[in-house]
C-alpha cells in the first residue's frame, strides 16, 4: 500500500458566526438533510454526589417540551417533520445530535435552540423520564456487561465523581427535584463550553446566521467548578458474582491523553493487542486458536481526566480463568516490547486506508468533527491524521507499549468463575 | 398548537429511489449495482439464498456455523488470513446470518474492490475446511450463544415467543441455534451444506458507491462469472397451519429485575400476502407503535402512566409469513396483567374506531420523510437490496416502497388490523422476576 495516493478527505471549514460561534463544517449536497452534533463539557462527573444522574435526566428531557410547545407539542412538530432531536450525557459530556431535511432546517434549529435555552420541565415528562432511567438501571441489574464495567469504574475512581453511575440509581434518580434539572440546564449549557460539528446540506454562509439565532442566547461563562483531578486505582480482581453461564470481565489501566505526542503509537499498540478485529494478537489467541470467547476487544477511553485503556472478554465460567491468564500475557509481551516489524506496518496500513471510510456519512462526520473540535485536533486534522500515524518508528512504539502496558491491571468478574485466585 | 413547522412531505412521493443497475452473469448470479460517488469507497456485498429457516433437522444454526466457518480458509487463502488480508488493505469485513439469508461483506477503498471480489468469489467454491479450525469454532459459536442469549434473560424470552409463534415452520428456530445442537455440528454437516447451498446461481452480488455497472461488470465476470453454476434445491419448508389458540409464555428468572411485556401476532410478509395487507401492516406498525407521538406510547406511557416504554415492529421482508410485535416495560410498581389490559384496549380501541385520515397522513408523512436518511450509508443500501432480494421480491420493492407507503389508504389499515390483530393469532410473553411470577 506504500505506492497509494493520499486518499481523499472531506474539506472542513471552521465557521465563526458574527456572534462567535465555532462549528466545523463539511458541506456534502449528495442527500438534502444535515446532521448537526454538540457537546458541551458538563457531564456525570458534574452531578452532585447525592444526585448521580441528574445530567442523564436533563438530557432525556430537554426534548420533551421548550418554549410555547407542550411535551406533545413538541414531539409533534420533530416527528411529524422527520426532525430527529436527541441529548445524552457521558462523563465528561452532555451531548446532542439534531438530524433535519433541508426543507425544516430553520423549524429544527429553532426547536434546538427552544430546548437549550427554555426548557419546561413539566411534570408529567419528568416523572415519565424518571420512570424510564429506572426502569432501564433494572434492566442493567441483569446485563452482566453493564454490571461488569460498572463495577469497573465504581471500583478505580471510588470517591471521585468518575466512579458514580453516569445514569444514577434508582434512589438517586428518585431524588432528583425540578429545581436540580433548572440548576443543572443553566450552569452547565454554556457557550464557553460548547463545540460543534455539522455535515451535510448546509453551506457555511447559510450555517452561521443560524449558529447565532440558536445558540447566542446561551450564557458565555457560568460558575461551575472543575472537578479534581484524578487516576484510577488498579491491581485487584473484582468480582460480582451473578447466576449466568458466561463470565464477563472488563480489565484496564491507565491510557494515554488524547493530545499527548504518544497517542498515535498508543493508537497502533491498542489495534495490535486488541482493537484490531481478527488481527489483534487477543483475538488469535483467545478466540481464534482456543475457541474461549466470541468476543475480545480493547480501546483508548478518553476520559478527560483520567485517560484509559479498556478491554473486555466473555467466556463460560468454567473456562475464564483461561482468558484471563491469556489477557494477561499478552499485554505482558507488549509491555515488554514484543512487536514486529510487520504488525507495525500492518497496523499502519489499517488505520490509514480505514480512516476515510469512517467518515462516509453525515453522521459520522458530524460526530469526528465534534471530536476535532472537543479535543483540539485543529481544522485540517482529517488530512494530517495518517501522517501523525505513519510517523510512529519503531522505537516510539516500544517505549509507548511500555507506558501503557508495564504495571498492574484493575480486572472486574461479572458471573460465578471458577478457579479464579 | 402551532403547526408552523408542518410542511406537506407527502407531496411528492418519488418513483424511483436508488436507481440502481442491475444484470445477471451467464452462470445465473444476480448483480444489482448503486453508484454514489461521494467517496472513493465501496461496500462489496455477497448475499446466499439460504438461511437458519433452511437448517437440516436437529442441526438448528448450521448455515450461522457455516458463515463463520466461510473465515477458515480456501485451496488458496490461509485460515483465518481472508479478514486480515482485508484489513491490511485498509478495509473492513463481516458476515451475519438471518433466517432467510446469510451475507458477506467488504467496505473498502475503491481501488481494493477487484481484490476482495478475488477472494470473496474464491470462498464461494474453494473453501478447505480442517477439524483444527472448525471444532474450536464451534466452541465460539456456544460462547456466542451464552453471550448473545443465555445470560441475557430478556434474549430467552423473545426466543421462548419466537418459538411458540411458530408451532411448525423453521423461524420456531434461534437464528443462533439451540445448544446441544450446537454442540453436535461436525465438519461434515458443515460441508454438506456448504456444497448444496452456495453456488453462484443462488447468490447476489451487491455493490454500492465509487463504481457504476460499466465497471463493475468485467470484474464480475472475472470473478464470479467464471464459477459453473450447480443445482440448487428449493427452499422448500413446512408451512405454518392456521392458529386457533392464543399461546401464552411466562419466564420467570431469579436474575430479572425488570418486568417486559410482549404481545406477538402472525402476519402476513410482503412475499407470502395473500390478501395484500403487509402494506397497510407496516403504517398501522409505525400508527400505532412507532415513536412517542404514537396511540401505544401516547396512551400506555403518557397518559395512563403505567409504561415507562411501549412501541410495535414489523418486518415485511421475510420469505414466509412473519409476526407483528408490541412491547410494553411497566413502571415501578404497576403489574403486568394491568399493563397488558391496557394493551388490549388500545388495540380494541383501533378495531372498533378505526383510524383517523389526520393521524393516517401524519404517519404516512413521517415515515416517507425518514426515508431519505436510508440514503446516506453505502452498507445501509446495500442491505435494503440483499434483504428484498432474498425474500422473495424484486429491486422494485425498494425503489416503489414509498409508492406502496403513499398508497395506503384508512381501508387498508382497517382491513390489516382485523386481519391479523386477532387474539387466537397471538403470543403473549411475559418476563418477570421470579418471587411476583403469579401477580395480578
Amino acid at each position: 500500500m506504500a505506492d497509494r495516493p493520499q486518499p481523499f478527505f472531506p474539506r472542513v471549514e471552521e465557521v465563526v458566526s458574527p456572534g462567535g460561534v465555532r462549528a466545523y463544517l463539511v458541506t456534502e449536497r449528495s442527500v438534502p438533510f444535515l446532521t448537526l452534533a454538540l457537546h458541551f463539557r458538563a457531564g456525570a462527573v458534574h452531578d452532585p454526589p447525592d444526585r448521580a444522574g441528574l445530567a442523564t435526566m436533563v438530557a432525556g428531557l430537554l426534548d420533551e417540551g421548550a418554549g410555547p410547545y407542550d411535551s406533545l407539542a413538541f414531539r409533534r412538530e420533530l416527528e411529524d417533520n422527520a426532525i430527529r432531536l436527541s441529548f445524552d450525557a457521558d462523563l465528561d459530556g452532555f451531548t446532542g445530535t439534531l438530524k433535519t431535511l433541508t426543507a425544516t432546517r430553520d423549524h429544527a434549529f429553532e426547536l434546538l435552540r427552544l430546548a437549550l435555552l427554555e426548557p419546561r420541565f413539566d411534570p408529567e415528562p419528568i416523572e415519565r423520564i424518571r420512570s424510564q432511567i429506572q426502569a432501564e438501571l433494572k434492566r442493567r441489574e441483569s446485563d452482566p456487561d453493564y454490571v461488569s464495567v460498572r463495577a469497573w469504574y465504581a471500583r478505580a475512581f471510588d470517591g471521585h465523581g468518575y466512579g458514580r453511575p453516569v445514569r444514577g440509581t434508582l434512589e438517586s434518580i428518585a431524588r432528583i427535584r425540578r429545581d436540580d434539572l433548572v440548576s443543572f440546564a443553566r450552569e452547565h449549557l454554556l457557550r464557553g463550553h460548547l463545540a460543534i460539528g455539522v455535515a451535510g446540506d448546509i453551506t457555511a454562509e447559510e450555517l452561521a446566521p443560524l449558529l447565532d439565532r440558536t445558540f447566542g442566547g446561551l450564557p458565555l461563562h457560568g460558575a461551575a467548578l472543575e472537578p479534581p483531578p484524578t487516576e484510577p486505582q488498579l491491581g485487584d480482581t473484582v468480582l460480582v458474582p451473578m447466576p449466568i453461564p458466561q463470565s464477563v470481565v472488563t480489565f484496564g489501566r491507565k491510557g494515554i491523553p488524547r493530545r499527548d505526542p504518544d497517542y498515535y503509537a498508543a493508537t497502533i499498540a491498542n489495534y495490535i493487542l486488541g482493537g484490531g478485529g481478527f488481527a489483534s494478537r487477543l483475538m488469535q489467541e483467545v478466540r481464534e486458536k482456543r475457541g474461549l470467547a466470541y468476543s475480545v476487544y480493547t480501546y483508548l477511553a478518553d476520559v478527560r481526566l483520567a485517560p484509559l485503556w479498556l478491554g473486555a472478554v466473555a467466556t463460560s465460567n468454567e473456562r475464564v480463568a483461561q482468558s484471563i491468564a491469556l489477557v494477561r500475557e499478552e499485554i505482558a509481551r507488549m509491555a515488554a516490547g514484543e512487536v514486529s516489524e510487520q504488525e507495525l506496518a500492518d497496523a499502519k496500513t489499517y488505520l490509514t486506508g480505514s480512516f476515510p471510510l469512517r467518515l462516509a456519512t453525515n453522521d459520522q462526520l458530524a460526530r469526528m468533527l465534534l471530536g476535532m473540535m472537543v479535543h483540539e485536533l485543529g481544522r485540517d486534522y482529517l488530512e494530517r491524521r495518517n501522517d501523525l500515524i505513519l510517523a510512529v518508528g519503531m522505537d516510539e512504539l516500544k517505549r509507548v507499549c511500555h507506558r501503557l502496558y508495564a504495571g498492574s491491571l484493575l480486572l472486574t468478574v461479572a458471573g460465578r468463575p471458577e478457579g479464579l485466585e | 398548537m402551532s403547526q408552523a413547522g408542518l410542511i406537506p412531505l407527502a407531496r411528492s412521493v418519488p418513483s424511483a429511489v436508488f436507481h440502481p443497475e442491475c444484470f445477471r452473469l451467464a452462470n445465473g448470479m444476480e448483480v444489482v449495482v448503486v453508484t454514489n460517488r461521494r467517496a472513493p469507497a465501496v461496500a462489496h456485498y455477497v448475499w446466499y439464498r439460504v438461511g437458519c429457516a433452511d437448517s437440516p433437522p436437529g442441526k438448528s444454526g448450521l448455515p450461522h456455523f457455516l458463515e463463520h466457518l466461510m473465515f477458515k480458509g480456501t485451496k488458496n487463502v490461509p485460515p483465518g488470513e481472508f479478514s486480515k488480508i482485508v484489513a491490511r488493505n485498509g478495509g473492513n469485513d463481516n458476515a451475519f446470518t438471518s433466517w432467510d439469508f446469510t451475507a458477506y461483506f467488504q467496505m473498502i477503498a475503491s481501488d481494493r474492490l477487484e481484490l476482495v471480489m478475488r477472494l470473496e468469489a474464491d470462498r464461494m467454491v474453494n473453501l478447505d475446511l480442517s477439524d483444527e479450525h472448525v471444532y474450536p469454532e464451534r466452541d465460539v459459536i456456544l460462547e456466542e450463544r451464552k453471550q448473545r442469549v443465555d445470560n441475557e434473560p430478556q434474549a430467552l424470552l423473545g426466543e421462548a415467543v419466537q418459538a411458540a409463534q411458530f408451532l411448525h415452520h423453521p423461524y420456531r428456530l434461534p437464528i443462533i441455534g439451540w445448544l446441544h445442537e450446537i454442540a453436535s455440528y461436525t465438519r461434515e454437516d458443515a460441508v454438506d451444506f456448504y456444497e448444496r447451498w452456495y453456488a453462484p446461481n443462488n447468490a447476489i452480488l451487491i455493490v454500492v458507491g465509487d463504481v457504476d455497472a460499466e465497471g463493475l461488470r468485467p470484474l464480475a465476470e472475472r470473478y464470479y462469472g467464471v464459477i459453473p453454476p450447480r443445482a440448487v434445491p428449493p427452499r422448500r419448508r413446512v408451512q405454518e397451519p392456521p392458529q386457533r389458540a392464543a399461546r401464552r409464555v411466562e419466564l420467570a428468572d431469579p436474575r430479572v429485575r425488570q418486568p417486559q411485556l410482549v404481545r406477538s401476532y402472525l402476519a402476513p410478509s410482503q412475499h407470502a400476502d395473500p390478501h395484500g395487507h403487509s402494506a397497510g401492516l407496516e403504517v398501522l406498525c409505525e400508527l400505532l407503535g412507532g415513536g412517542t407521538t404514537s396511540r401505544l406510547y401516547r396512551s400506555l406511557v403518557v397518559e395512563q402512566a403505567l409504561a415507562a416504554a411501549a412501541g410495535a415492529g414489523y418486518q415485511p421482508w421475510s420469505l414466509d409469513p412473519t409476526s407483528l410485535r408490541f412491547y410494553a416495560t411497566p413502571r415501578p410498581g404497576v403489574a403486568v396483567d394491568r399493563l397488558e389490559a391496557a394493551l388490549d384496549a388500545e388495540i380494541a380501541k383501533l378495531l372498533d374506531g378505526g383510524v383517523s385520515e389526520e393521524e393516517l397522513e401524519r404517519t404516512k408523512g413521517r415515515m416517507l420523510a425518514e426515508a431519505v436518511y436510508a440514503r446516506d450509508s453505502l452498507g445501509g443500501i446495500a442491505r435494503l437490496f440483499g434483504i428484498a432480494l432474498t425474500t422473495g421480491l424484486g429491486i422494485e420493492a425498494v425503489e416503489k416502497w414509498p409508492q406502496r407507503i403513499a398508497a395506503v389508504d384508512r381501508a387498508a389499515v382497517e382491513a390489516a388490523a382485523r386481519a391479523v390483530l386477532v387474539p387466537a393469532h397471538s403470543v403473549t410473553g411475559r418476563l418477570l422476576p421470579l418471587e411476583t411470577s403469579s401477580d395480578g
